[in-house]
């Protein structure tokens, strides 16, 4: 993959687009369609996508394979975690409503949260997926 | 209040577990903070039981949402004494998985696999304590997706297969059971159980309803391995690694008979049941269930494979006991499923001591390895005694209010293939027996020690626990009573 040269410019232009269109995704979700699942499939394309035109070895390098791991796994325990929260503040598991002053922005955070979590956490393994069934055809 | 986060902790310590557990370092450490999370969970489950008894029922509303908008915990005798079993053979099995996963795994894969462990584990309790069908659905994929995983590990290349083949069988389950609950919900508007218990009787009637039923009775049937649908179960038990097969032999299909008992006597209004064959159907399937099964155990050449297959046949008698459908015959289905746990275990362990020792449970390898390792073999005797059903051990109890509950309907031959399921049990326990007593030793085997301490200790745990409550039925037969109580189930 040395000499496609529209490939290349063509998406090393697309990729901070697909980047950012993945964090508005992420953030807007509690607005308009989208949330965490969503986001972290479109983020991890947007890696794809260059390991696709650059090469394995490149993504690895923007991406370490064991720092996937760990991220995949951060996701599920801010997920898990922000329910344990807010048992630690009187609520059940879960329950947004006590996080934050008033209801409504307790609902918004706890919300937030979660999300981040689903998105760091489907982001991941998403890549871990790939990585793992484009490299077995190394030597 | 307390009460509803003992049941949620039970759930979400070992969800939160898991992904702590995989980034762990290599070595000891993973295996420390499963142990740790298993045991705090045996403790809450005991809680659990202990409350349920003195307070009643136990709700607990996820997020703050009542139900039936919001995923309720909905915890009575049944379940906690369900997560209890679960619990305890998850908290006796940790202690032993130490040396056998280290023997049988590759060291690169330890921290997942017992991150896998704990995921099974959250879905196994987690189908215990929920009260919502959908949420019980999530449990039940997360429960089975970590299971195939678990059986691929197995040291031998017929694990992948038998994992895909489970994978498959497994899969085709979930999605009836899934299928089954979308057309009732289409019907009632409604997926919390004691809400779908309050308005299924207004549309019993309806082929939609009845339709939903028959394919969440054929899903799990599948998941629970009940015969003819038990194909997946002989593989998958006799390749996944030793500590997995004591785990899923000892938990997964008797979750599988709870959600079954959740189903008819809760779910669905005793109309419903009682106009569908599922009564016949249960009772034909767990007696060709029995006899076929344990004619087949006795003719395979691996042990483990023989108690896969008695374990098929040991299922055909929890099958029995609900499809005679009286108060005495679902409580020896309760029962035999708590004693199962115990048995199994118990045999599934010992020959993992033995596999752990000489890397095979073929039984010309094993041959004269009794008097070598005593301690085994006497697990071995006592667990398949229990297994046979001689008085003094579990099995006893509960065959003994299967047979009682058959000749309370003067159905003779369910008796009869009780009793006759019980004597092809002796031909093949005694076959594992004589191969370890009384065959002359394969010359490999000759300088074989007995198996380390750690191995043999919660071993012997469960075998004197099937001892014990062969004598003391108090928990078993007790529990067993109190929820069939709760069940509501009338003396026929």
């Amino acid at each position: 993959m040395t000499h496609n040269l529209i490939l290349r410019v063509v998406s090393k232009s697309l990729i901070p687009l697909i980047i950012l269109f993945a964090l508005y995704v992420q953030f807007h979700g509690d607005f308009g369609p989208g949330g965490g699942f969503q986001a972290g499939v479109i983020m991890s394309a947007g890696i794809i996508l260059y390991a696709l035109v650059f090469g394995l070895d490149a993504a690895e390098q923007v991406i370490q394979p064991p720092l996937l791991r760990i991220l995949a796994s951060i996701g599920v325990v801010i997920y898990a975690g922000v329910g344990i929260v807010s048992l630690f503040f009187g609520g059940n598991y879960l329950n947004y409503s006590v996080l934050a002053d008033n209801q409504v922005a307790g609902q918004h955070l706890g919300i937030l949260l979660v999300e981040l979590g689903v998105g760091i956490t489907v982001f991941s393994v998403m890549l871990i997926i790939y990585f793992s069934f484009a490299g077995r055809s190394r030597p | 209040m307390m009460q509803g986060h003992t049941s949620l902790l039970l759930v979400v310590l070992p969800l939160i577990f898991a992904p702590i557990t995989a980034v762990l370092p290599r070595g000891r450490l993973t295996w420390l903070a499963t142990m740790a999370v298993t045991s705090i969970c045996a403790v809450l489950a005991g809680m659990q039981l202990m409350m349920v008894i003195d307070g009643g029922v136990i709700s607990y509303e996820l997020g703050g949402w009542a139900p039936p908008w919001g995923i309720e915990y909905r915890i009575d005798s049944l379940n906690a004494f369900m997560a209890l079993i679960v619990a305890i053979i998850a908290a006796v099995t940790l202690p032993y998985a130490l040396l056998s996963v280290e023997k049988e795994i590759p060291e690169r894969q330890v921290p997942l696999f017992y991150s896998a462990f704990l995921l099974c584990f959250t879905g196994l309790l987690g189908i215990t304590q929920t009260g919502d069908i959908f949420n019980l659905f999530v449990f039940l994929e997360i429960s089975s997706l970590s299971s195939y995983a678990l059986i691929s590990l197995g040291r031998r290349r017929q694990a992948l297969t038998s994992a895909y083949q489970y994978l498959i069988m497994g899969t085709i389950g979930a999605t009836f059971f899934l299928i089954g609950v979308g057309l009732i919900y289409s019907e009632t508007g409604t997926l919390n159980m004691m809400d779908l218990a309050a308005r299924l009787p207004g549309v019993a009637d309806l082929r939609t309803t009845q339709t939903g039923f028959a394919f969440i009775m054929i899903g799990f049937a599948l998941k629970l391995a009940l015969f003819p649908l038990h194909l997946w179960l002989p593989n998958a038990y006799a390749y996944a690694p030793s500590v997995i097969t004591v785990f899923l032999a000892a938990t997964a299909t008797k979750v599988a008979l709870y959600v079954m008992l959740r189903v008819l006597y809760t779910i669905f209004p005793e109309g419903v049941v009682a106009a569908t064959p599922t009564g016949d159907l249960f009772i034909l399937s767990g007696m060709f269930g029995i006899i076929s099964a344990s004619v087949y155990a006795v003719y395979q050449a691996n042990v483990k494979r023989l108690l896969a297959y008695s374990s098929v046949a040991q299922i055909g008698y929890m099958a029995l006991g609900i499809g005679l459908g009286s108060a005495t015959s679902v409580m020896a289905s309760i029962v035999h499923l708590f004693n199962h746990a115990l048995m199994k275990g118990a045999l599934f362990m010992a020959v993992g001591a033995l596999i752990y020792r000489i890397g095979s449970s073929r039984v010309e390898n094993i041959r004269g390895l009794g008097r070598q390792m005593p301690w085994t073999f006497g697990a071995i005797i006592i667990g398949g005694l229990s297994l046979i059903g001689v008085p003094g051990t579990a099995g006893f109890i509960s065959k003994w209010y299967l047979v009682l509950a058959a000749l309370e309907q003067q159905i003779w031959l369910v008796v009869a293939v009780i009793l006759a399921g019980s004597l092809i049990a002796v031909v093949y326990v005694g076959k594992v027996i004589e191969a370890l007593y009384y065959k002359p030793p394969v010359e490999d085997n000759i300088s074989v020690k007995e198996a380390p301490m750690l191995l043999l200790l919660p071993t012997w745990a469960l075998v004197l626990a099937n001892v014990y409550f062969g004598l003391d039925t108090g928990l078993s037969v007790g529990m067993a009573e109190h929820a069939v109580e709760t069940l509501g189930i009338i003396a026929k």
